[in-house]
C-alpha cells in the first residue's frame, strides 16, 4: 500500500516543483470536411471541432480535481489545412477564412490553441500548400488561437530550399504584420524538418494523415522535479547523476500516462502517444537551463553544455520509456530561450549564443526555439539560420525546428515581451555575413546518404 | 473498490479528524487506514478511503473536503490513489 512518504513527494512535486500535464491535444481528421465551396468547407470544419472537442475541457478539468495533478492546456490539432484547403482555396484570402473557422472553433469549445494550419512540403509545394504559406502572416495576424507549422524537409527527402526560402519571407512578413505586440505572430509559426505526426506541442502540433479519425495525446513537463532531485545527489558521479534523472522521468511520465488514459476513456478517443519532453515555462524553478546548472555549469552556453544535455536528453527518454507503451511525438528536453528563465538569464550573461543553440540542438529535442532576433534581419538570413537547423534533423535523422522572432523595431540587448507562457526574451546577435546567394539558388537539397556514417 | 488518498497538512488545532471522519461519513465514504504524523512542525494525516459510491460525486468530495480544510485552517487534498500508485510503483 501506499506510504506517506510517497504521497508527501508526490504533493511536492506538484506544488512546490511544478509537476504537471503540459497538454491535453485532441488530434482530429479533417479529412471528411473537404469540399470544392470554401465557405461550406469553413462550416464542415467548424461543426465537426465544435462537435468532438465538445467535452475536452470539461473533461480535462475533472480529471485536474480528482488526481490533484494541474494540466495546463487543452489544445486540438487537426489534419493539415494545406490539404484540406487545397481544392476550396485559389487565393491566399480563401485559406485565411478557414483560419477564422478554426480561430471560432477554438474559442467555442475553450482551447488555448489550435494547430495544423500546416503544409507538408518536405520534397515540394502543391500551388494550394504554396498559397497556405503565403498566406500564414495574415492568417497569424488576425488570430489568436491558431498555431501555423510547415514540414521544410526529411532525413527521407532531403530539404525543399524553395519552401525555406519562402519561408524567410513569411517569418518577416509576419514580424512585420505584428509588429505591434512584439511581433507575437512569429510565436506561432515554426519550420520543422522530420515534423512527427503525432505531437502535441505547439506551434509544431498537427493531426497527421496517417493518424486515425481522433487520437488524445498528452506532453508531459516537469523540469522543476528533475532539478530538485538532482540537488540531492550534488556531487556525485555520472551513473548516479544518469539513475537520479531516469527515475525522476519514470514517475513524471507515469502521471502523463494516466492523464492519457483517462482522458482517453472519458472521451471515448483512442489513446497515441505520451510526450516524453521536459518543457520548461518562464516561472522561476521549472527551467530545464536550471537542470544544466545543476549538472555544474556555471551557465547553458558554457564548454560542457552540450554534453550534459545529451546525457539528460537521454535518461529522460530511458525513464520515460519504460513508464508508457506508447511513445511518440518531440520526447525530449525542450530548449526555448524566451519560455525558460534560465536561459533568458544566459543569455543575458552573455554565456549563450544563437551558435550554441544550434550545436545543444544536435542532441535534443526540437531546435532553436522562441529566439528572438533584430527586427532588421533580412529574410535571407532568416532562411539561412532555418536551412542550417534543417539540414541537423536531416543528417542527424531527428526532428528539428526553428521558431525565430525577428522583432520589429527592437536590436541586440533589447528585451521582447510575449506575455503568458510564451514569455519574454532578449534579443539575440545573428552572424551579419550574408547567405543571399546561397538560400537564392532554386530546388531542393538531396537526402543524405545513410551509408559510411562519419 | 475505488480508493482516494486524503491528505491533511497544516497547524494541529482541536478536532481535525473529528471533522474530516464526520463529512465523510456523511458522505457515504469508508475509511480504510488512517497514518499520522509530524513532519517539520507541520500536522501530516493521510487517509485511504473507500470512494466506490459518495453520495454526491467524488468532485463534490473534493470541494467538500477542501472546504473543511478552509474552515479549519488546514490543506486537505483528496486524489484518487492511481496517481501515487503510477508514479511509485513499477
Amino acid at each position: 500500500m501506499i506510504n506517506m512518504k510517497e504521497v508527501i513527494e508526490t504533493n511536492e512535486m506538484i506544488e512546490k516543483e511544478n509537476l504537471d500535464v503540459r497538454t491535453i491535444t485532441l488530434g482530429i481528421s479533417l479529412i471528411d470536411c473537404i469540399d470544392p465551396d470554401v465557405d461550406r468547407l469553413c462550416q464542415k470544419i467548424r461543426n465537426k471541432i465544435e462537435s468532438r472537442a465538445e467535452k475536452l475541457v470539461k473533461t480535462g478539468e475533472d480529471i485536474e480535481k480528482e488526481f490533484g495533478i494541474p494540466i495546463v492546456n487543452k489544445r486540438i490539432s487537426v489534419t493539415p489545412i494545406g490539404l484540406i484547403g487545397s481544392s476550396a482555396c485559389s487565393k491566399t484570402s480563401d485559406f485565411v477564412k478557414i483560419a477564422a473557422a478554426l480561430e471560432e472553433a477554438a474559442e467555442n469549445v475553450g482551447v488555448n490553441f489550435i494547430g495544423g494550419y500546416s503544409a507538408l512540403v518536405s520534397k515540394g509545394m502543391t500551388k494550394g500548400e504554396e498559397t497556405l504559406i503565403r498566406s500564414i502572416p495574415e492568417a497569424l495576424s488576425s488570430t489568436q488561437r491558431v498555431m501555423s507549422s510547415v514540414n521544410a524537409g526529411s532525413t527521407r527527402t532531403g530539404i525543399n530550399m524553395d519552401a525555406v526560402r519562402l519561408m524567410g519571407d513569411v517569418i518577416c512578413e509576419t514580424s512585420a504584420k505584428t509588429a505591434d505586440n512584439d511581433s507575437i505572430g512569429c510565436t506561432k509559426l515554426v519550420v520543422l524538418c522530420n515534423a512527427p505526426d503525432d505531437n502535441p506541442f505547439m506551434a509544431g502540433a498537427f493531426h497527421g494523415v496517417t493518424e486515425a479519425d481522433e487520437i488524445i495525446n498528452v506532453g508531459v513537463s516537469g523540469p522543476g522535479v528533475v532539478k530538485t532531485a538532482l540537488t540531492k545527489v550534488r556531487g556525485k558521479d555520472f551513473e548516479t547523476l544518469c539513475e537520479t534523472v531516469k527515475k525522476t522521468a519514470f514517475k513524471v511520465t507515469r502521471v502523463g500516462q494516466l492523464v492519457a488514459l483517462e482522458a482517453s476513456k472519458r472521451l471515448d478517443i483512442p489513446f497515441g502517444i505520451v510526450d516524453l519532453s521536459l518543457a520548461p515555462t518562464p516561472a522561476v524553478g521549472d527551467s530545464v537551463a536550471d537542470i544544466l546548472k545543476e549538472m555544474g555549469l556555471e551557465q547553458p552556453g558554457a564548454p560542457g553544455t552540450t554534453a550534459a544535455l545529451a546525457l539528460l536528453n537521454d535518461q529522460v527518454k530511458k525513464g520515460g520509456v519504460m513508464a508508457s507503451s506508447y511513445v511518440g511525438g518531440l520526447s525530449g528536453a525542450f530548449i526555448p530561450v524566451s519560455e525558460d528563465r534560465g536561459m533568458i538569464d544566459a543569455v543575458k550573461a552573455g554565456a549563450l549564443t544563437i551558435e550554441k543553440l544550434e550545436a545543444m540542438t544536435c542532441v535534443c529535442s526540437v531546435g532553436l526555439d522562441m529566439i528572438a532576433v533584430p527586427g532588421d534581419t533580412k529574410p535571407e538570413t532568416v532562411a539561412g539560420i532555418i536551412a542550417d537547423e534543417m539540414a541537423i534533423g536531416m543528417v542527424n535523422n531527428k526532428t528539428t525546428a526553428v521558431r525565430i522572432i525577428p522583432v520589429a523595431g527592437r536590436k541586440v540587448g533589447d528585451m521582447a515581451q510575449f506575455g503568458g507562457l510564451l514569455g519574454f526574451a532578449p534579443i539575440m546577435k545573428v552572424n551579419g555575413f550574408s547567405c543571399d546567394e546561397f538560400v537564392n539558388r532554386k530546388g531542393r537539397i538531396p537526402a543524405p546518404i545513410h551509408s559510411f556514417k562519419n | 473498490m475505488k480508493k482516494a488518498v486524503i491528505t491533511v497538512v497544516g497547524h494541529d488545532t482541536v478536532g481535525i479528524i473529528a471533522s474530516v471522519c464526520t463529512y465523510l461519513a456523511e458522505q457515504n465514504v469508508n475509511i480504510l487506514d488512517i497514518s499520522q504524523t509530524i513532519v517539520n512542525g507541520y500536522f501530516n494525516m493521510m487517509m485511504i478511503a473507500d470512494v466506490t459510491e459518495p453520495k454526491s460525486g467524488f468532485s463534490d468530495l473534493v470541494t467538500g473536503l477542501d472546504g473543511i480544510g478552509k474552515k479549519v485552517g488546514v490543506a486537505i487534498h483528496c486524489q484518487r490513489e492511481d496517481i501515487f500508485d503510477l508514479m511509485h510503483r513499477v
